[in-house]
């Protein structure tokens, strides 16, 4: 983020103190304005403050893999060989980064916005079903491009739709969306199964579970050059990179700031706040929904019952580390794609569940709120993304302001 | 079709049911009362029903399982004491946080200790209370029970009155309120959220181990299916009076049995509906009476001396 230069950076501890350590207003600014090294080395500072968390966290995990008899050494280099230095094992985590990059830009649009959307795994997953039930019964009739381009609409507009209800009780009852969205996910993740097992089930004799037809590898979404890497990825880059310049440049991101910023003062701005509100909710859930179907017409192919990938949570600690920038959420979300699909490989190997990732997540999580209450501590700035998670929690809390 | 059967399995499968959120919401209330919202609760709740699992699988007794659990829920919440109590960190970032390592780890010392024998325990013992037990359909459905769900309720009772009677409990309720004002008065803030964020440990974890020894009979990972949450959700609607977490669990607990008993007879109705009922219920709640829903002004919010 941009620093008023007169501000101590928060990797020098030598300026701890001495410096103004007031709070900066938590709108983002556009980048620029102050030029020269004095830039690079901000920079510099912002990616070790990023990144710090994430090394912590695999350091940690490596203490454990250790504890349970395991080699860590060898388990990080399984990670890094299969995920980045294997051909297959590259395009593999490149695949993983499409739905992540649109939960990431679903996230960003709401937390920019002060809306704490937690219910990404249940808008994810009805997306997935209504894609792998629908997608099947038009193809025999329609073009497979307008199939397609149907299907992945839909796909948002289920995710969409799977937030009108948390947007309404928050908008019009003030009721805490951190909550409610949790309840959502799981009715959400039920009434999936329910389709999986219901309407859109296909009989198979072959098969040992309940799922929905299989979509011929030919009527997926089309891939990239001779790769196994599908369109998907681009969608989720366009879809991250429209929503960082929508929200830093346009304004209707800056009314999403102010509202995030403070909803008393959006309130006195004349912006309809429970509008603004129920428009992030929707665009919030059409990204994340929109994620769910690249996933299924991308990689899946057909959704079989009882699976979550639950990615939602995951997402969470990698827009807060990349401070809601779209630029930086690729970066991370690229790496945290090394580690779930190189995670997984290496998983396998030590005999291990996938679920380590999961710990993974939560030490960053906690470094991360570590890190930044030490930089915080030694004068420096912090993450202004943690300070406002903070103040927007509690059931009633509209009009209190961020800061 | 009711028969008397039928409705004796319905009132004991809507207790057991209810009790790891009656344990764990009890927690969390008194946690919350002290302005500390523990949303980690759901991973306090694993961790105990892996630790209240192994402890009942290698001592043979419910009550070391029981024991464990609730330390090992203990021992989880003093992340949250230190990162969130003395260091006012985020406490939900934390939270989430807790709730994620906690199913990842537990998963792992699963898959590492369980994964190809899969063991169970056996039946725990139950406590008939003479004569009441006798009764007819109540009798078995409230009075047959292991002895932890008559020492809960009991705790529920005297928690009511410790909350509103006893200096400790005033000191709970203000430094939810007005943490200045018992810090002021001498009283440390931070050693009276820590005991509330302790108690919710100690409550989420009894909850956990209550569902793997009693209610399951053997630890699966992610085994706790979001019961946390709707513990946190009936914490913040009971408004800080312990005995309504006790109805809303058991409203909870008689809701899934009665799903349940109408498969048993015959009418079709899917497991998800099923699962997916108590949260309806809890949005349906919200919508209903979350308006009136008391929070403590200072809830989530870290205490720093000298700052307003």
């Amino acid at each position: 983020m941009s620093d008023s230069p007169d501000n101590p950076s928060a990797s020098e501890p030598d300026a701890g103190g001495s410096g103004p350590t007031q709070r900066t207003a938590t709108i983002d600014r556009p980048e620029g304005g102050s030029a020269g090294p004095s830039r690079v080395r901000q920079l510099l500072a912002t990616v070790t403050q990023s990144l710090t968390p994430m090394v912590l966290a695999v350091i940690a995990g490596g203490i454990l893999l250790a504890l349970m008899g395991r080699d860590p050494i060898e388990f990080y280099g399984t990670v890094v060989d299969r995920a980045i230095f294997s051909e297959s094992g590259r395009q593999e985590t490149i695949i993983r980064m499409a739905p992540l990059l649109l939960i990431a830009a679903g996230l960003i649009v709401a937390f920019r916005a002060n809306i704490w959307n937690l219910g990404m795994d249940g808008q994810f997953l009805l997306a997935v079903a209504f894609t792998a039930g629908v997608a099947p019964m038009l193809m025999p009739t329609l073009p497979r491009w307008l199939v397609l381009t149907l299907v992945l609409m839909l796909g948002g507009i289920i995710g969409a739709a799977w937030t009108v209800i948390p947007a309404l009780m928050k908008a019009y009852y003030g009721l805490n969306e951190i909550i409610t969205t949790l309840m959502m996910t799981f009715i959400g993740v039920n009434v999936a199964n329910v389709l999986v097992k219901g309407p859109f089930y296909e009989e198979d004799p072959g098969r040992a579970f309940p799922a929905t037809p299989v979509i011929e590898v030919a009527d997926r979404l089309p891939r990239l050059f001779d790769t196994s890497i599908h369109i998907g990825i681009l969608i989720g880059l366009i879809g991250i990179l429209v929503v960082h310049y929508l929200m830093t440049r346009t304004s209707i991101g800056l009314r999403l700031n102010i509202l995030g910023a403070s909803p008393r003062a959006a309130h006195h701005a004349g912006l309809g706040v429970a509008k603004l509100t129920l428009l992030t909710f929707l665009v919030s859930g059409f990204l994340i929904g929109l994620g769910g179907s690249v996933e299924l017409l991308g990689v899946q192919g057909y959704m079989r019952a009882d699976w979550d990938p639950a990615l939602g949570l995951l997402v969470v600690p990698l827009v807060f580390l990349a401070k809601m920038n779209g630029w930086a959420s690729i970066a991370f979300v690229a790496l945290f794609a090394v580690l779930a699909n190189g995670g997984e490989l290496a998983t396998r190997d030590a005999g291990l569940p996938n679920d380590f990732i999961l710990f993974i997540v939560a030490l960053i999580l906690i470094f991360m709120t570590v890190t930044d209450y030490l930089a915080v501590r030694r004068g420096g700035k912090g993450n202004p993304w943690i300070a406002r998670f903070l103040a927007s929690v509690g059931l009633r809390r509209e009009g209190r302001d961020a800061e | 079709m009711l028969s008397e059967q039928l409705l004796t399995a319905l009132i004991f499968g809507g207790l057991a049911a209810g009790m790891p959120l009656v344990l764990a919401g009890l927690g969390e209330l008194v946690s919350q009362r002290a302005g500390v919202l523990n949303i980690g609760v759901e991973g306090m709740m694993i961790m105990g029903a892996y630790g209240g699992f192994v402890a009942t699988l290698a001592t043979g007794s419910a009550g070391m399982g029981f024991l464990a659990g609730g330390l090992m829920g203990a021992a989880v919440s003093l992340i949250m004491v230190v990162l969130c109590v003395r260091m006012g960190l985020d406490q939900i970032v934390v939270g989430i946080a807790i709730t994620l390592g906690a199913e990842g780890l537990t998963s792992l010392l699963h898959a590492v200790q369980f994964s190809d024998t899969y063991p169970r325990i056996g039946r725990t013992i139950v406590l008939s209370i003479p004569w009441l037990s006798d009764l007819p359909v109540v009798g078995r459905a409230l009075f047959g029970h292991h002895p932890i769900v008559y020492l809960t309720l009991l705790a529920a009772i005297f928690g009511t009155w410790a909350l509103q009677r006893t200096r400790t409990g005033l000191a709970i309720r203000a430094v939810g309120e007005r943490p200045e004002a018992v810090d002021a008065a001498g009283v440390s803030v931070v050693s009276t959220r820590t005991l509330a964020a302790m108690t919710a440990g100690v409550g989420g974890g009894l909850g956990g181990a209550f569902l793997a020894i009693v209610n399951a009979g053997n630890f699966i990972p992610f085994m706790t299916g979001g019961r946390g949450f709707i513990a946190i959700v009936l914490a913040m609607l009971a408004r800080g009076r312990p005995l309504w977490v006790v109805v809303g669990a058991f409203l909870y607990g008689l809701s899934v049995s009665l799903a349940t008993a109408l498969q048993l007879v015959g009418v079709p109705i899917r497991t998800e509906v099923v699962f997916s009922i108590p949260f309806a219920l809890v949005l349906i709640m919200l919508v209903l009476f979350g308006r009136n829903a008391y929070l403590p002004s200072a809830l989530a919010l870290p205490y720093h001396r000298g700052e307003r």
